[in-house]
């Protein structure tokens, strides 16, 4: 107990309240010009925005691949299983290169990308297909345990009732997976509003339009300003907290209409 | 409804889960498939419902091809051995889901969907748990709720998979005597599959007894009993003393000693003779076909359970009543009863 609270003192606790002390020494009238300034507005939506959608997005495909890998057996199986932990442990730097490169107006997607129009590559676009690389990971590993315990024979007494596959899936599977649905949508986009390596090497990091919190931070730290700097990040963590804590209570919801055993 | 299975055959890779099967059920009627894990009968239930495909042979209801429908299709209900009810939902909404993924053109309005799940919930008497979630109920009240849900479709058949499997003795009990008197009540065509001798011959019309993915038996739980067809059935139900016996010039002989049992019509060659173990009477030494002594002796209620080396090299165990008290190291004389002599090792 003491243990316990002591680490997640000097780990979290501590180096959060610094972070609020720090922002003090701002007046409220500079905090707020901070905040509402421009770039500082542009910067979050972006970051808070892209990361979102990209969680979403994680959260359709990776119900997908989720299903794949539980209820199929097809060759090369357990490579693709072994693959989805990939961006989990590749450098975040490294991915951001391979990203860009690959996106990249001559790159290998790049290519047939821009001959649609399509830039990715140094846009906004950039920013939110790095989220994706970087976030699919939370939602198949927690949803992968929470599908694997599901047992088949609930679609089928589903099924023998009269239900469609659809009824099935809507009705019956969708409602179980719930709360670990909840759960990786909502590390995916913590993750993604966090991150900064993969992200600033395919972002082209344009004021306004494609630069990300955290850059806009690590930008203010070069700059000595500190203060703002830390503002910026008070922001982000109580905008994160908030939306952590509105999942978290979602997630107890749905966690309570399935009482654990 | 009439069930109807022909020639029935499923492979599971190189096993053999039913190797042809032909079954008629008939209307209103409750049957037990009995058998050992692994001798074809959930198979041969599965396939039924359309949980299962077989690799050849028939199935027909009312004489109609089932084959050709799916599970969805075949207005079949099915109650599983974990219950398979669904977590999140209420009890209340467990029972009604049938109701509520009817196609639109014939679903019912919200208040007979009500009235429809309450009428079942008081049918297994469990009104008061409506609102409660799967997790919060006891495992017999879980089945009855699975039953319950299967019910609301109004099925054509019902099929239950080791309903009672997961439960224990005690409520295994209540629930068999239960879902005879549920029958009795609703009357609707059921097939029950158990491993369990005692609940087949208890809780079914007729008993169809299954081995290695073939139908050994099929009969009243009084003809499975008192006249097994097969060596298989005889060993299977109630406890039987199977002894390696010799048919040659009209005599039997347990390994090089004679017994002063009847030969007549028995073919000769190395054959299988059952006895029930209540159905062997104790009596003094050189009286009986077999001679044997006690090695020692456990008092069950009203039986004393004695295991017996008999002379000719076996050891087998009886029930004999208690008015005559075994003691280890008598040496006893054994009359059967009634036996049964099957041809083959």
């Amino acid at each position: 107990m003491g243990l316990t609270l002591t680490w997640l003192s000097v780990i979290i606790l501590i180096p959060l309240a610094g972070l609020f002390l720090k922002s003090l020494e701002l007046s409220p009238e500079q905090f707020w010009n901070i905040l509402s300034s421009r770039r500082t507005l542009n910067a979050l939506r972006v970051s808070f925005g892209l990361a979102f959608a990209a969680a979403c997005v994680n959260l359709v495909m990776g119900s997908i691949i989720v299903w794949a890998l539980v209820r199929y057996r097809f060759p090369g199986r357990r490579l693709f299983d072994a693959i989805v932990d990939v961006p989990f442990a590749l450098p975040t730097a490294v991915a951001g290169v391979a990203l860009t490169s690959l996106f990249a107006e001559k790159g290998w997607l790049g290519a047939p990308l821009a001959a649609l129009g399509i830039k990715v590559a140094f846009t906004p676009l950039g920013i939110f297909v790095a989220m994706i690389f970087i976030g699919i990971p939370f939602v198949v590993r927690t949803v992968q345990p929470v599908l694997q315990d599901l047992d088949v024979e609930i679609e089928e007494a589903a099924g023998s009732l009269g239900a469609s596959r659809w009824q099935t899936i809507v009705r019956v599977i969708l409602p179980s997976l719930a709360p670990a649905l909840l759960t990786g949508l909502a590390l995916a986009f913590a993750r993604a509003v966090g991150e900064y390596g993969s992200v600033i090497f395919i972002a082209g990091n344009l004021p306004n339009v494609s630069e990300i919190a955290p850059l806009l931070i690590v930008i203010r730290l070069s700059e000595f300003r500190y203060a703002d700097a830390t503002a910026i990040a008070v922001i982000m963590l109580v905008v994160s907290f908030v939306i952590i804590f509105a999942v978290n209570r979602l997630q107890r919801w749905a966690q309570n209409r399935i009482p654990v055993h | 409804m009439t069930i109807e299975v022909k020639n029935l055959v499923k492979r599971f890779g190189n096993f053999a889960a039913l190797d042809g099967v032909d079954l008629k059920v008939n209307d209103g009627e409750l049957l037990a498939l009995l058998g050992p894990s692994g001798s074809g009968k959930t198979t041969l239930l599965r396939i039924i419902a359309g949980l299962d495909w077989p690799d050849s042979g028939e199935v027909a209801f009312n004489g109609e091809d089932a084959l050709a429908q799916g599970a969805r299709e075949r207005h079949v209900g099915f109650v599983f051995q974990h219950y398979a009810l669904f977590r999140h939902m209420s009890v209340f909404e467990n029972v009604a889901f049938g109701l509520r993924v009817q196609p639109r053109a014939v679903r019912k309005d919200e208040a007979t969907i009500r009235a429809r799940v309450k009428e079942l919930l008081d049918l297994v008497q469990l009104d008061w748990l409506a609102d409660r979630y799967p997790s919060q109920l006891s495992g017999g009240q879980r089945q009855r709720i699975a039953l319950a849900r299967a019910l609301a479709i109004e099925p054509r058949i019902l099929l239950l998979d080791e309903p009672f499997g997961a439960l224990d003795a005690k409520v295994r009990k209540e629930l068999r005597k239960w879902l005879r008197s549920l029958h009795h009540e609703i009357n609707v065509t059921s097939i029950f599959v158990t491993h369990d001798q005692e609940e087949a011959l208890e809780v079914a019309n007729r008993v169809v007894v299954m081995d290695k993915g073939r139908i050994e038996q099929i009969g009243s739980p009084d003809d499975v009993y008192e006249t097994p067809a097969t060596a298989f059935v005889h060993g299977f139900i109630g406890e039987s003393i199977e002894l390696p016996v010799q048919v040659e010039g009209g005599v039997i002989r347990l390994g090089d000693r004679p017994l002063r049992l009847a030969a007549d019509g028995l073919a000769p060659g190395a054959s299988k003779l059952f006895v029930r173990r209540h159905d062997m009477l104790v009596g003094p030494p050189g009286s009986g076909a077999f001679e044997g002594a006690v090695q020692h002796v456990r008092n069950f209620g009203p039986v004393q359970r004695a295991e017996v080396a008999l002379s000719g090299g076996e050891t087998i165990e009886i029930d004999a009543p208690r008015d005559r008290e075994l003691r280890a190291g008598d040496t006893i004389g054994l009359e059967p009863r009634r036996y049964r002599i099957f041809a083959g090792a």
